[in-house]
């Protein structure tokens, strides 16, 4: 059995941040494994513990810098890792969900994987589209947002976490996607024999002619024209001073709410 | 050449989100200078049109299928509701089951696909605005396209409502079963546990700013010291450091406390959705623009570690040493 799991870098922004043209300053980002990334990394590296023969192969889009990213899920226990990029890549003003999806649905067909695993979103862009969007291309079935997985010979049965507490239970024959919620698992640290290992093992990296699309995968109607700080909505009263003045006011108020004893 | 929205129902209700699509969908028809058609596919389709029957909707479709929700069967009846109506905009829910559907729908039909969105303007190109990087900024896009798909986020737009004078059309969809493997097998609800956090008057809530596990018997202090109830942001929650039944949020619990303290919560979407009915907020975070303080009446931009022990102490309980 192969599982794929897409591993993205996601940007996070400092709690000081410009932004020039129409992304944050590249200085004011940090950049680390998807937070639903990594549970859908744990939940692959699992069923691979669980029984024989599973590899666990990781898909990137992203530079030559996301291969510290690609490390730490090899480390963690995947099998091997492919990353696609290009200038072409380099030079798009952003990735959409159709292009990120067409890029990955095509080095898919080409690993015939029985089950593919995502996060159910990016922490920077919270498309939450790209999963679905992947199954649908394969002719995959499909589910989102899992938060527990059981998985036989032909089928993945999952509890999909809807609103408000409520738990969805599906049945979804293989080959399949899934796009994996984050409290799914425990998600290991790497260990350092974990990271020595990851060394060594395969990260092949391919343009996107190598993987046999071209240039118009990046085309998109779809374009942004703005990135602004949104305009606050607050009316928070702040309390000024440091923590034992600041603290005084809110134990004040609490008292003259009459919400609390003391 | 019409704005069709697509409405979204479970356990035989109608979800918040079908009432404030029609808002959102009557401001983008009226963008476009079109008529507004919804669609509701399953359950009750009679009783729910007769409720989405409100003012500004042209026409309601209504597809006689199964009970629940199932992606492979809204997939196909969207698609061919679809090439019937030909519209220009397919206005989908931001939700758990929207996503499950919204991509695969937008793939099918080859259109252009945003997500969560918050705001619609213009015409051609329609301007849309979402957030990204946790809500830090918001970004604008034009989509230049003749249609297209986009989903909105729940409890953005207000529901709709004042009478209306639809017409009801019953769709006949043909479904290909055999098409379909995924099948919903039944719904299980999350387990109640030692406490209601709905039922409390104060919450102190924590988030990701505690940092570790080691740390919590300093917010466990302060909810002791105020005679409060302590609850979470979801990170608490996944990394098992505190039980679901603490959890605010989307998928956790939806509170309305009298007070509600946010210690090192960022404010993300899917956590307000479950405390911004609070009647005060109090936010508690290093980051003046988190996005925590758009709803909060109060704040401290300060250090946690710093303000929570002062805090204890104002009230006469002890700091733990953490
Ligand atoms: C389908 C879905 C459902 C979800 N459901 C929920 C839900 O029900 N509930 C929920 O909460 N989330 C939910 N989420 C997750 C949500 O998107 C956020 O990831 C989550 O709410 C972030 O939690 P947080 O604010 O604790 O962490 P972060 O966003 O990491 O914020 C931590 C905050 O702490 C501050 N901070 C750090 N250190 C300190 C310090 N020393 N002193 C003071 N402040 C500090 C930081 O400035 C930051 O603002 C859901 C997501 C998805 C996709």
């Amino acid at each position: 059995m192969k599982i794929l799991v897409t591993v993205k870098e996601v940007a996070e922004v400092d709690d000081e941040f410009g932004i020039s043209g129409l992304d944050i300053d590249a200085s004011d980002l940090e950049y680390n494994l998807n937070e639903w990334d990594d549970y859908a990394v744990e939940e692959a590296v699992q069923l691979s513990e669980e029984r024989d023969g599973v590899e666990v192969v990781t898909v990137t889009i992203g530079p030559e810098r996301s291969e510290e990213t690609i490390r730490m899920a090899l480390a963690k226990g995947a099998d091997r890792a492919l990353r696609v990029w290009d200038d072409t890549l380099e030079d798009a003003q952003y990735l959409d969900v159709s292009t990120k999806a067409d890029i990955i649905t095509t080095v898919a067909e080409a690993e015939e994987p029985d089950l593919v695993l995502t996060g159910v979103q990016a922490g920077d862009d919270s498309n939450g589209a790209t999963g679905v969007a992947v199954a649908e291309r394969l002719d995959y079935e499909w589910a989102a947002v899992v938060n527990a997985l059981d998985l036989s010979d032909d089928v993945a049965s999952v509890h999909r976490e809807l609103e408000g507490g409520i738990e969805e239970l599906t049945d979804v024959e293989l080959p399949a996607v899934l796009t994996i919620q984050t409290g799914i698992n425990e998600p290991r640290y790497a260990s350092l024999r974990g990271i020595r290992q990851a060394q060594r093992k395969p990260l092949e990296t391919s343009s996107l002619e190598e993987i046999g699309l071209d240039e118009s995968v990046v085309e998109t109607p779809v374009e942004r024209t703005d990135m602004y700080e949104p305009e606050s909505e607050s009316d928070a009263v702040i309390w000024e001073g440091d923590a034992e003045e600041t603290a005084s006011e809110l134990a004040q108020f609490l008292r003259d709410k009459g919400v609390v004893e003391g | 050449m019409t704005v069709l929205a697509v409405t979204e129902h479970r356990r035989g209700e109608l979800r918040d989100v079908s009432f404030e699509i029609v808002t959102a969908g009557r401001e983008l028809a009226s963008e476009l200078g079109t008529e507004l058609e919804l669609a509701v596919i399953g359950g009750d389709v009679d009783d729910f049109a007769d409720r989405l029957n409100l003012d500004g909707v042209g026409t309601i479709y209504t597809v006689e299928e199964g009970e629940e929700f199932n992606h492979g069967v809204y997939t196909q009846a969207i698609e061919q509701l679809y090439a019937e109506t030909e519209p220009t905009a397919l206005l989908l829910p931001n939700t758990v089951n929207g996503l499950d559907y919204a991509p695969a729908v937008a793939g099918r039909l080859d259109l252009p696909l945003v997500t969560d969105v918050i705001g619609v303007e213009g015409e051609d190109p329609l301007e849309v605005t979402r957030e990204q990087y946790g809500g830090k900024v918001e970004t604008t896009y034009d989509i230049d396209a003749d249609s297209y798909a986009i989903t909105i986020r729940p409890a953005e737009w207000p529901a709709a409502e004042g009478a209306g004078e639809a017409a009801i059309e019953a769709f006949e969809a043909d479904i290909d079963e055999d098409a379909i493997g995924a099948t919903v097998t039944g719904f299980q609800e999350v387990s109640g546990g030692d406490v209601d956090i709905s039922e409390a008057d104060v919450l102190v809530s924590i988030g990701r700013g505690i940092e570790e596990e080691e740390n919590i018997p300093l917010v466990e202090a302060l909810a002791d010291a105020l005679g409060a109830t302590l609850s979470s942001s979801r990170p608490i929650v996944d990394n098992g450091w505190l039980p679901k039944n603490r959890q605010v949020g989307q998928s956790g619990k939806v509170v309305t406390p009298d007070v509600y303290i946010a210690i090192g919560i960022s404010g993300a979407v899917q956590h307000v959705a479950g405390m911004k009915g609070a009647d005060t907020i109090v936010a508690i975070n290093t980051d003046p623009n988190a996005p925590i303080y758009d709803i909060a009446d109060y704040g401290i931009v300060d250090d946690l570690f710093d303000v929570v022990p002062e805090l204890i102490e104002a009230f006469g309980g002890d700091v733990p040493d953490v």
